[in-house]
């Protein structure tokens, strides 16, 4: 991964996002308070237009912009908590391109600050239950040898089939939590968010 | 949806500049998203500082001034301040003494207050943290975000705001910020859904002649539907969930807020009032200072929480010193 397709991820996830804000939203609707689209469009938007004209030596600093800027947009639990994900992951590239391997370390160490902030496993229906088989995916990925492309495929696979997965639990983190059992039968917002983040890195790579 | 609004999208900005028309003694700045007293932080006065997401007022904007808070943050409708947010209200706010940050304990306020607090640590500003949880229709466990901050920070932010206009230090205002809220629980139920501009529909469907019982603050629906009973019931139930996670004794003294959620006819809240008060007087419990009102809404929800706090020592002269702000103001 280089600068452009570091840039070129964040337009896509922003489009994807914009795209997908409605749906977003009308899951969170059904168990939180139904603004997760719009949350997500308006961090993203202002993270596409920061990361425009940066200067970066490589694909951390691109990723750090993002994250500082949906900290400082988003709100809610969504803005510190992807936010973390993306400055943890692009602090931990150093400069210069990333191999897949780098990419796959840099997004555990995102997801891990994450499940540590959130204190969330997998299965409490959060976005952890999207981004920790897209990670693992990226990992087995790069232990095989794959291209990026190829690995990023596969981790949005993964993803979506995480966030699928959330629909019969039940939520144990976040304003979810509060409807117990009646959280049951709904996909996961975040997980959601989740796998459109992963699907527009595979449509990154592809382009 | 039907609504005064220009654009959905410029509703907070919109309602903000509003605030600002009517009180020109707070200070406004929808860019940074705080309202701070306009006459700056009180020199040697601990700071008092809250924020949350929009759609809740008057909280919290509606409680900056003497008295109470000197900086709130709004965020979002219904959406926790990012930390820049709380920063911002964290600066407003200080005069050097430091500063008191009530965070309602959702789990997007808490992390972002916490980014907050590490923020204003690197800049050498000391900030303690008072974490409201007094809503006991979430059962405060491991399997949930923990129970919700609602009613009680009205309690919390006058009485700990009193304490640091009399020359508390931090210390002694954040405990007793977290005494009040120990000492508080609450419980709502809603009557309808409410609509959040952006959104443009009701956050969930509530059929003719149902509620639903242990609602939040935000839209989000409640632990369980219900048949639509008689005042008398429904507030018997209420009292009866606050009492089991806080039970109270003959001879006991309480403040009670009956607070409205933003629909709620005031007769309708007197109304409950009138049922609670009569449960409160068979149990032999004095009510000693009472709240009936629009405090923490929900934007136009029809509905309304119930919190009791126990009143400790300490508690009834701060609760009854001076306060001057756009929603609550007595002994000025």
């Amino acid at each position: 991964m280089d600068t452009a397709l570091a840039k070129a991820w964040v337009e896509a996830a922003a489009d994807a996002v914009s795209a997908g804000a409605e749906e977003l939203s009308r899951l969170d609707a059904a168990i939180g308070d139904g603004d997760h689209g719009t949350n997500m469009d308006r961090g993203l938007t202002a993270a596409r237009r920061a990361v425009a004209d940066l200067e970066a030596d490589g694909p951390g600093p691109v990723l750090v912009k993002t994250g500082m800027t949906m900290i400082s947009r988003v709100g809610g639990a969504s803005g510190p908590l992807y936010g973390t994900l993306l400055r943890t992951a692009g602090k931990r590239l150093e400069g210069g391109e990333a191999g897949l391997a780098d990419l796959a370390a840099a997004l555990r160490a995102g997801l891990e600050a994450v499940q540590k902030m959130g204190a969330a496993k997998p299965g409490d229906k959060t976005l952890v239950d999207a981004l920790s088989p897209a990670v693992e995916a990226l990992e087995k990925a790069a232990g095989q040898g794959a291209p990026l492309s190829e690995a990023a495929e596969a981790a949005a696979g993964a993803a979506e089939q995480g966030a699928r997965a959330t629909v019969p639990l039940q939520a144990r983190k976040g304003r979810a939590s509060y409807l117990g059992e009646r959280s049951i039968g709904h996909e996961d917002p975040g997980a959601a968010s989740s796998a459109l983040l992963m699907r527009a890195l595979a449509d990154a790579c592809r382009a | 949806m039907k609504k005064f609004l220009n654009t959905p999208e410029s509703y907070l900005s919109d309602a903000l500049a509003g605030l600002a028309a009517a009180h020109p003694e707070l200070s406004v700045d929808p860019e940074n998203g705080v309202v701070a007293r306009a006459s700056g932080p009180v020199e040697g006065k601990v700071g008092l500082v809250s924020g949350g997401g929009s759609g809740h007022e008057p909280l919290h904007s509606g409680f900056v001034g003497e008295g109470m808070l000197d900086a709130a943050c709004p965020g979002e409708v219904f959406t926790s301040p990012v930390p820049d947010g709380f920063l911002a209200g964290v600066k407003a706010a200080d005069s050097g003494r430091g500063t008191v940050l009530v965070v309602k304990n959702y789990t997007g306020d808490v992390m972002n207050a916490q980014m907050a607090a590490e923020l204003a640590d690197d800049e050498g500003l000391r900030v303690e943290q008072v974490l409201v949880n007094d809503d006991v229709a979430v059962e405060d466990s491991t399997f949930t975000a923990g129970r919700r901050g609602t009613g009680a920070t009205v309690f919390v932010e006058k009485i700990a705001g009193a304490a640091a206009a009399r020359g508390d230090g931090i210390e002694e205002v954040a405990e007793i910020g977290r005494r009040v809220n120990a000492a508080s629980r609450s419980f709502a139920v809603a009557l309808t859904a409410c609509t959040v501009p952006t959104a443009g529909r009701p956050g969930f469907d509530l059929p003719e002649g149902e509620i639903e019982v242990g609602v939040g603050i935000h839209g989000e629906p409640g632990r369980r539907r219900e048949k639509l009973r008689s005042a008398r019931e429904i507030v018997g139930e209420m009292v009866e969930a606050v009492l089991r996670d806080r039970p109270l004794e003959s001879g006991d003294e309480t403040i009670v807020m009956v607070n409205g959620m933003g629909g709620t006819p005031l007769s309708e809240l007197y109304l409950v009032y009138g049922e609670l008060a009569r449960v409160f007087a068979d149990k032999g419990v004095t009510i000693a200072r009472n709240l009936v009102g629009d405090y923490v809404t929900s934007l136009d929800m029809e509905g309304c929480s119930i919190t009791v706090c126990r009143v400790e020592e300490g508690f009834l002269p701060l609760w009854d010193a001076a306060v001057n702000t756009p929603a609550l103001r007595w002994g000025v």
